[in-house]
């Protein structure tokens, strides 16, 4: 080890010394000081004043009502992501392939924008939907209220089942056909070998993926946030905003804060090591491998009427909402019927072009966007190859670190910015971009790193071992192998924080100060001012936005995995 | 100069003490092979060699300089040991072409581009791979990335070229093929050259010299292809060489004894001592139907019989001790040698190698593995 440290000083314990320090300052730090905060008042340990406040009446309701709600939506997706899994990979429902990627489209569509769409459809009274009934049949009662517990479930379903439902497919995609073909020929039906051979193999994908949901759910604002106030309804991350945004930083609304957060990362960290559990079990190792052209079943005189029924949910809850948003964008007032006279362009025009907030608004996200995602994917593939490639002493604290971002959910992130950069330690960033770019980057560092040490893992040793033998330094090897090797690891993370930055909500939302607002920002704000018309036509154009990048990203990586 | 000095080294990982005080000289311009089963050390050897891996303790020269020197803190980094590298998995730069691949280390030493394009391709045609220069390795198969990974070792002419298992990804007619490439370059081109492998069938074709390694990183034999073969130094050596063949033999006042049978050999001088072993190869067996008159014989029993072309392989069951013996299919023809499961048979043995016999188990005759392919 010393003679390693004699010649290897320079490089490599630069770039580990760098890289602990980026997750240090950018994610570290802000949790710290939330737990800080949370736990020690007056110069020691308090566990009193934590137990106060999580009893006090609202922050409990809002605590059981992000389980509530978790779990709910985490039911809902896993049965509606599993199953639509299995009729695309297992079934001869028609058009497969095209089905498949319609249930992915809920991935890039903001769940937030969703909520606004349905709010606008099935608001008790002025619901387009329920309004209808009403005037039609003359019900006294809307048909659903969507500001309760069941609508804001029952729309986080809609966005986020293509968490289990990708994994699901995955798995059966994957599964070795010869282990279900073994059961066959001992003369197992197909109930069974579904009941004691598939669903057990699979069963490890399904539940990484609820976890997954379970995860996103608890610490999810949008949704929540647009269909709960309304009635009182309030989550942990909505609650934290309520309390930060309407007292200004006092010291009560500071400590509620961090307490939830507290809580929010301890319970992402558990599912997230559940998550590790699950998949750690040896079971998981059949799947895995190449695809294989598993047995299709036959589903007879089903195929068409699920096929209906497939597009029905689709069109329900993608296409309509969809529609619901550009339409209502056209609208002269909010209110009056879909008819041409009601509708044109002028909003549009107006949100691009004359007003100012909206266009402050677009600037902000795509500079803001474009620097994270340029920051974040260079930061991502340094720390990633540390943690993957190199051997140094004091790799194990990175690797922890390299663990917080996953765990620390977008909220948290922006509380503990602003404890961080608000002054108290020197540095006030606070109502500037800069505070906003900080906590971009800090909530998506895990996709950089995901993606980009996924890409390094490609990468083998002997690559560079080579390169090194053939004379060149562990500079030149980085330039001349490492880095073309693992661009279109790179390329993702770039995207893969570019697009969901544009459309960002929870962080932006704590942070932004009259000049700072983001898209998701000014669309949440002009929604609750009463704009709907305008907010509805900024969310359109977001949708243009990040409808058009991924085509292009899908464009690119398809073109890259040819060759 | 590239004759290579390894004293003393220990390297660990973890618990695992992989190489503990371990020393090796290679002189300039030989072949030289670390044969060993895997984990037995020898691809850390060369990774150390290399400069991938730092030893714990001791000192490694390549030619006059030293190049690692664990007391002192002296690591000279890979890059400026100046030396070729081929990996078993090739490791042929995906996104680079043929050409640029080999003329990659060129680049790296800043030679001019005529330079380059001349040594490169000059490099390029010593490996049969003129005409190919353009493709990306994606468009190659494994032979042939294994000869761009050649010729990218060889390119800078190095004086020292280690190869780590570089043939056992390729079919076995292509190992075959580019051994014999392998050692004739290594003529043509006057390098030391240090290969690493677990195939004692590649080790004997291609080795000036080899170094046997067993499971605990111990070196048991260093020694030129037919010493190794022919006078092994130890039990693990024979056995890790070849089929083998294991019958324990008491000496009692003299005479050898195989169960309550004499030892029938052509050179019946059985060493003193309770617990011998007698090893020999399935060739170095004298099998038939019934003992030729005037020399004794055992009496065994075939098991199993199995014909694999240019030889006849039959599992000979002996005491309750199971014998390999193998006999040239026209010899046996001719002979009258064929046998069937089940008959009787006569046997002797020439060519014998004593070994003591391990006391944990004493009865391990018998004992025949198949090494290697």
């Amino acid at each position: 080890m010393s003679a390693s440290r004699k010649s290897g000083f320079g490089a490599a314990h630069f770039i580990l010394g760098l890289s602990i320090a980026i997750l240090v300052i950018v994610v570290a730090v802000p949790v710290l000081l939330i737990f800080l905060n949370a736990f020690w008042a007056n110069g020691k340990f308090n566990l009193t004043d934590v137990v106060a406040v999580l009893s006090e009446q609202e922050t409990y309701q809002a605590l059981l009502n992000s389980v509530f709600i978790a779990s709910g939506t985490t039911i809902g997706s896993t049965i509606v992501g599993t199953f639509f899994a299995w009729l695309v990979t297992r079934t001869d429902l028609p058009f497969k392939k095209f089905m498949r990627g319609m249930f992915l489209v809920p991935f890039m569509l903001p769940s937030f924008i969703g909520a606004l769409a349905w709010k606008m459809l099935l608001s008790p009274r002025a619901g387009y939907i329920n309004r209808f009934f009403m005037d039609t049949f003359g019900l006294e009662e809307p048909v659903f209220n969507i500001y309760s517990y069941l609508g804001i479930m029952a729309v986080e379903v809609m966005y986020l089942f293509p968490f289990v439902f990708i994994q699901v497919c995955g798995a059966l995609e994957r599964m070795d056909p010869t282990l279900e073909e073994s059961a066959r020929i001992s003369g197992a039906g197909l109930f069974t070998i579904t009941r004691k051979i598939t669903i057990p193999l699979v069963l490890p994908s399904i539940l990484s993926g609820s976890l997954l949901i379970m995860l996103y759910s608890m610490a999810h604002f949008g949704t929540v946030a647009v269909l709960g106030i309304e009635n009182g309804i309030y989550n942990i991350p909505t609650l934290i905003y309520e309390r930060i945004h309407e007292s200004a930083g006092s010291f009560a609304s500071i400590r509620t804060g961090t307490v939830l957060a507290s809580v929010l990362v301890v319970s992402a960290a558990f599912i997230i090591w559940l998550q590790g559990k699950v998949l750690g079990r040896g079971r998981y190792q059949i799947i895995a491998g190449k695809s294989f052209r598993p047995v299709e079943l036959k589903l007879r005189a089903l195929r068409w009427p699920l096929l209906i029924f497939c597009l029905a949910y689709i069109g329900f809850t993608i296409v309509l909402p969809t529609v619901v948003i550009f339409l209502v964008g056209g609208l002269k007032t909010y209110g009056l019927p879909f008819t041409p006279e009601n509708l044109s362009l002028d909003n549009y025009k107006f949100i691009l072009f004359e007003y100012q907030i909206t266009k402050d608004a677009i600037f902000n996200s795509v500079t803001l966007g474009l620097s994270a995602a340029f920051i974040t994917m260079f930061a991502g593939v340094m720390i990633s190859y540390v943690i993957v490639k190199m051997k140094v002493r004091g790799k194990g604290i990175l690797e922890f670190l390299g663990m917080l971002p996953f765990s620390v959910p977008g909220s948290v992130i922006a509380l503990g910015v602003i404890l961080a950069w608000s002054g108290k330690y020197g540095v006030n960033l606070y109502n500037t971009v800069w505070i906003i770019l900080v906590a971009y980057i800090a909530r998506y560092m895990a996709f950089s790193l995901k993606a980009n040490s996924a890409a390094l893992e490609q990468v083998h040793d002997s690559l560079m071992e080579a390169a090194r033998a053939c004379g060149a330094t562990m500079w030149q090897t980085l330039r001349d192998i490492v880095l073309p090797l693992v661009r279109p690891g790179m390329l993702a993370a770039f995207f893969l924080i570019f697009l969901p930055s544009l459309r960002e909500l929870t962080v932006s939302i704590m942070l932004y100060a009259p000049t700072t607002r983001t898209v998701g920002v000014a669309i949440y704000t002009l929604n609750e001012d009463g704009e709907t018309v305008v907010s509805a036509a900024l969310a359109g154009v977001a949708l243009v936005l990040i409808i058009t990048g991924q085509t292009v990203i899908n464009r690119v990586s398809a073109r890259y995995q040819r060759g | 100069m590239a004759t290579i000095l390894v004293q003393d080294v220990s390297k660990h990982y973890g618990n695992h003490q992989v190489l503990d005080n371990f020393s090796l000289r290679i002189e300039h311009g030989e072949c030289f092979t670390l044969l060993g089963p895997s984990g037995c050390g020898k691809t850390v050897l060369l990774r150390l060699i290399a400069g991938f891996e730092t030893p714990d303790a001791g000192t490694i020269r390549i030619g006059d300089a030293v190049v690692s020197q664990a007391d002192k803190g002296i690591h000279l980094p890979p890059e400026q040991r100046g030396l070729g590298v081929v990996f078993q998995d090739y490791a042929v730069w995906p996104h680079l072409s043929v050409f640029d691949n080999v003329a990659y280390p060129l680049k790296l030493a800043g030679l001019p581009r005529q330079t380059i394009q001349d040594r490169a391709m000059e490099s390029i045609t010593l490996v049969n791979m003129a005409g190919l220069e353009k493709r990306l390795p994606s468009e190659l198969s494994g032979g042939q990335q294994q000869r761009v990974a050649l010729a990218r070792a060889l390119v800078a002419k190095p004086a020292l070229l280690l190869l780590d298992e570089p043939l056992s990804n390729l079919d076995a007619n292509l190992r075959e093929e580019m051994r014999f490439e392998i050692k004739e370059l290594q003529h043509k081109l006057n390098v030391t050259v240090l290969y690493v492998t677990h195939d004692q069938e590649i080790a004997l074709a291609l080795s000036d010299r080899l170094a046997i390694l067993d499971e605990n990183g111990g070196l048991r034999q260093t020694g030129s292809p037919v010493e190794i073969f022919e006078q092994p130094a130890d039990l693990f050596v024979f056995n890790f060489m070849g089929v083998a063949n294991l019958l324990p033999v008491r000496n009692e006042g003299g005479i050898c004894l195989v169960g309550s049978q004499p030892l029938p050999a052509a050179e019946n001088a059985c060493p003193p001592g309770a617990n011998k072993l007698a090893g020999f190869r399935p060739t170095d067996v004298c099998i038939d139907h019934e003992a030729p008159a005037g020399s004794p014989c055992l009496s065994g029993k075939v098991r199993r019989s199995s014909f694999l072309g240019p030889v006849m392989d039959y599992l000979v069951d002996l005491d309750g001790h199971s014998l390999r013996v193998s006999v040239d299919t026209h010899e046996a023809l001719d002979r009258n040698r064929m046998f069937k499961e089940g008959d009787a048979c006569a046997l002797s043995f020439h060519n014998l190698h004593w070994f003591d016999a391990p006391a944990d188990n004493v009865s391990a005759g018998g004992g025949s593995r198949g090494a290697g392919s």
